[in-house]
């Protein structure tokens, strides 16, 4: 078979932007069978798979792309599974243009091979039309806790449950899923394909307790002590928001964007049979520049925002989102204020009223412009303030998407746990082992906010490392 | 799913019920709080945790019908279930080495004050408590208060019980009076605590509030709760709820409380909103 020369990516059918900046319907929709085994002959089969090395978690991409060519997409799943728990979570959010795509041999003369679109077509196809039987393994009679259902969690639980472990994973909030449910929303990742996911685990026997906040119900030290779990995953996530600690960061209308996606995803807030309030703003800044300011923007056009602007105080090129959001945000509409930081948010006060209703709502963040210094130790350019450049967008809300960093709520309730001084767990990298014996931890819980691959490599590992640990005693 | 076991109407808007929850109850301290959804598509609000069996496990909540979710809670009857239900949250109110105390409760905050009274009581402590409402029909929990208060005090606005005034009355002359107060310890509308606040600091009376902002975790995730506290963010579930009153940003707090009040779906919320009365 010749490989197929195009040099660019078979397109990925899409909702027309207009459209779709109304609607929370997924915006990608997916390669049909055709456009998927077209992709798959723009592979060459590299023998040195630099793609493959590019993969947080190794997935063979040659032999996968091999078996789409060959119309065996069940064949293409089962390779992928081999070292992936959400290949249809990873095929769509994952950015794989600095993973996989970025090494491809493809792309050094046009575009790289679509393995995140091949990736998610393999996935869908084996969700709809393969009905695997529950193979719920034999119990090899040991226990096992996972705290937190993110997809760190998640896929140490599977891997776990898999190998025979009675696996109780215990969830803070009523639903499991992480991030993967009440921050990234249902345009960009349909819950139905989280859902199913659990739902997997679920026939494998794992338990899920929603509603347990360890280090409140119940103590990492009780699940090792009273309540007989001889292993412990930590996969708790790091949803601690941070704000700027400008003036006016507790008006009316300022919101974490995990408030705000909180209130939109989890608690459904856009639907109308949802009792949750959202402000339904007109216009809105969003600070930061990640995947998470994007959504957070882009939820706010489809709840009626006239305008929105993301405001990021370096340059297009620092941008860390995804490339794929940002083109889809700017498409819909949305407006990068760039090499901007705000100073200041700005709010109504009636000074004649004190009892006015309007007073303490946003009315407009005030910004400066920036430019990029000289080059630091580590190549980076940070940003400096240009003097007297201020200026003042009027807006309605304004939403912090600055980052988030580890909950330090296991950690003050687990005795002999250690974290760094960014918060997050310290743990040896090859087996996810904490400070203390019996325990793994990994995902954004140990990096800070990261990726769902990465999240997801180190749930298994910790599940391998948590199984030799366990067959050994 | 967590069953109602119990349901007791307090008052026209004030409802008390058992709730089964037993890790819950295994956990629970006075000051804390718990996070339930009524059903599937509902919010989650938070309630204080009134009391606790950790025999039956059951988690006592004392709620007002202010608005859609209170009231869809108060049709609820024992036997029903509730979807979620989590907990306890929160940091417990701090008890240890108080010899003397004034609890200082308006109107369903008497609900939530009423498990720290009962344990500063057990532990040996001097209770006085300040407990006051609208009027008469809005008491609720009179009994309990006198049988761990050393001293109580009901007040209502309208004078159809008790005394007549706002419960700043009454704590101000047992201040002047010399009462030596370890602690004065207001729970309520933030209009209440701000004015107990104010009757307290000319005195250097320590005094601790219990906030209310409005939250959707409970954890430390979403950053909806925070409160301006000594001039540094708090975010009052995982911080608090209890702070110092004297460093609260109280103006800020009432106005963060109104966010919602033009997207509230029942026009109920305007009349019998004990924790907003007065603020808007
Ligand atoms: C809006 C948004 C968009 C993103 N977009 C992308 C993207 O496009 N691509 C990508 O690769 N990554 C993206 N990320 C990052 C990615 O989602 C995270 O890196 C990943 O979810 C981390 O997984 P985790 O399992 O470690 O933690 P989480 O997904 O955070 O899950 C942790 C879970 O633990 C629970 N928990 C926390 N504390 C406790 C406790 N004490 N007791 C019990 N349970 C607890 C939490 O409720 C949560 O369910 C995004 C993140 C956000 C917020
Ligand atoms: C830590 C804490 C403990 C509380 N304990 C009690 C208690 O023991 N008994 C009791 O009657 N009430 C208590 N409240 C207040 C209670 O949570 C609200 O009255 C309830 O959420 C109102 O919901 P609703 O849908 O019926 O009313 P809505 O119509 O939604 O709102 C009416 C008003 O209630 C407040 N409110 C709304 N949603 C929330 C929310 N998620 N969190 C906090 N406040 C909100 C707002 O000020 C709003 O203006 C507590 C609040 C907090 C934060
Ligand atoms: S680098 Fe690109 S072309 Fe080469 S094997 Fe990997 S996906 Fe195929
Ligand atoms: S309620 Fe979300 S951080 Fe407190």
């Amino acid at each position: 078979m010749a490989a197929n020369m195009n040099p660019k990516k078979n397109p990925m059918p899409s909702q027309p932007p207009e459209v779709r900046a109304h609607n929370f319907n997924e915006v990608a929709l997916g390669y049909t069978k055709d456009a998927a085994m077209d992709e798959a002959m723009r592979c060459l089969g590299c023998k040195h798979m630099p793609c493959v090395s590019g993969c947080p978690v190794n997935i063979h991409i040659p032999d996968f792309i091999t078996k789409i060519k060959e119309g065996d997409f069940e064949g293409a799943y089962q390779i992928i599974a081999q070292s992936s728990s959400l290949p249809a979570v990873c095929g769509r959010v994952c950015p794989q243009e600095n993973q996989c795509e970025k090494h491809c041999v493809r792309g050094i003369k046009g575009e790289p091979v679509g393995i995140g679109r091949l990736e998610r077509f393999v996935a869908d196809w084996h969700n709809t039309y393969v009905q695997e039987p529950p193979k719920c393994p034999v119990s090899n009679g040991h226990k096992v806790a996972v705290i937190g259902a993110g997809p760190a969690g998640l896929a140490c639980a599977g891997d776990l449950a898999k190998k025979g472990y009675q696996v109780t994973i215990f969830e803070a909030l009523h639903m499991p899923g992480g991030v993967l449910v009440y921050g990234i929303p249902e345009f960009r990742l349909p819950k139905s394909i989280v859902e199913k996911e659990v739902d997997t685990l679920r026939a494998l026997g794992v338990k899920i307790e929603t509603n347990v906040v360890i280090g409140k119900t119940i103590t990492t030290d009780e699940l090792l002590g009273e309540m007989g779990f001889e292993a412990v995953f930590i996969g708790s996530g790091a949803g601690l928001p941070r704000f700027m600690g400008i003036p006016g960061e507790s008006l009316k209308g300022v919101y974490s964007a995990n408030e705000y996606l909180t209130r939109s995803n989890l608690m459904k807030a856009y639907r109308e049979d949802s009792s949750t309030p959202i402000m339904k703003s007109r216009r809105v800044a969003v600070v930061g520049g990640g995947n998470v300011a994007m959504d957070a923007a882009r939820t706010a056009l489809r709840l009626g925002a006239e305008k929105v602007y993301i405001v990021y105080r370096r340059s297009m090129e620092e941008l860390p989102a995804r490339h794929e959001e940002v083109e889809h945000a700017v498409e819909e509409g949305v407006e990068l204020l760039l090499l901007t930081n705000p100073t200041e948010i700005l709010g109504y006060n009636n000074p004649e009223d004190k009892r006015d209703p309007q007073n303490g709502f946003v009315t407009g963040i005030r910004c400066t412009k920036m430019e990029l210094g000289e080059p630091d130790e580590r190549g980076r350019r940070s940003p400096v303030e240009i003097p007297n450049s201020f200026f003042t967008v009027e807006v309605d809300a304004v939403i912090m998407a600055i980052g988030t960093s580890p909950n330090p709520l296991i950690k003050k309730t687990t005795t002999g746990l250690e974290v760094n001084a960014r918060g997050g767990i310290i743990v040896q990298e090859e087996t996810g082992a904490t400070t203390m014996e019996g325990v793994y931890a990994g995902g954004d819980a140990v990096t800070g906010a990261a990726t769902v691959i990465l999240a997801m490599g180190a749930g298994k590992t910790a599940a391998s490392a948590i199984d030799i640990y366990l067959q050994g005693n | 799913m967590y069953k109602i076991i119990y349901k007791k109407c307090l008052n026209d808007f004030v409802i008390m019920m058992d709730v089964e929850a037993p890790l819950v109850a295994r956990k629970a301290e006075p000051g804390q709080f718990i996070i339930l959804r009524v059903d599937e598509n509902g919010e989650r609000i938070p309630l204080t945790i009134a009391g606790f069996d950790q025999k039956q496990g059951t988690v006592r909540i004392i709620f007002q019908v202010v608005g859609a979710t209170t009231k869809k809670l108060s049709h609820k009857n024992a036997g029903d279930y509730l979807s979620d239900f989590v907990g306890p949250l929160g940091t417990p109110t701090h008890t240890e080495g108080l010899k003397k105390v004034c609890i200082v409760g308006g109107g369903v905050g008497c609900a939530i004050a009423l498990p720290v009274a009962q344990k500063l009581h057990a532990m040996g402590c001097e209770v006085h408590g300040i407990i006051g409402f609208r009027s008469k029909d809005l008491l609720i929990l009179e009994d309990e208060f006198r049988a761990c208060c050393n001293q109580l005090t009901v007040m209502t606005d309208d004078g159809s019980y008790g005394r007549q005034g706002v419960v700043t009355l009454p704590l101000e002359e047992a201040i002047q009076a010399g009462e030596a107060y370890d602690e004065v310890l207001a729970i309520g509308p933030l209009i209440m605590m701000k004015f107990v606040v104010a009757t307290t600091k000319p005195y250097q009376v320590k005094t601790i509030v219990s906030m209310n902002p409005i939250m959707i975790d409970g954890t430390g995730m979403c950053g909806g709760c925070r409160l301006t506290v000594g001039g540094e963010t708090k975010f009052a579930c995982v911080d608090g709820p209890d702070f110092d009153g004297f460093s609260v940003d109280f103006d800020e707090a009432m106005q963060r409380g109104s966010i919602y009040n033009n997207y509230e779906r029942h026009a109920y919320s305007e009349t019998c909103n004990l924790f907003t009365k007065e603020v808007e």
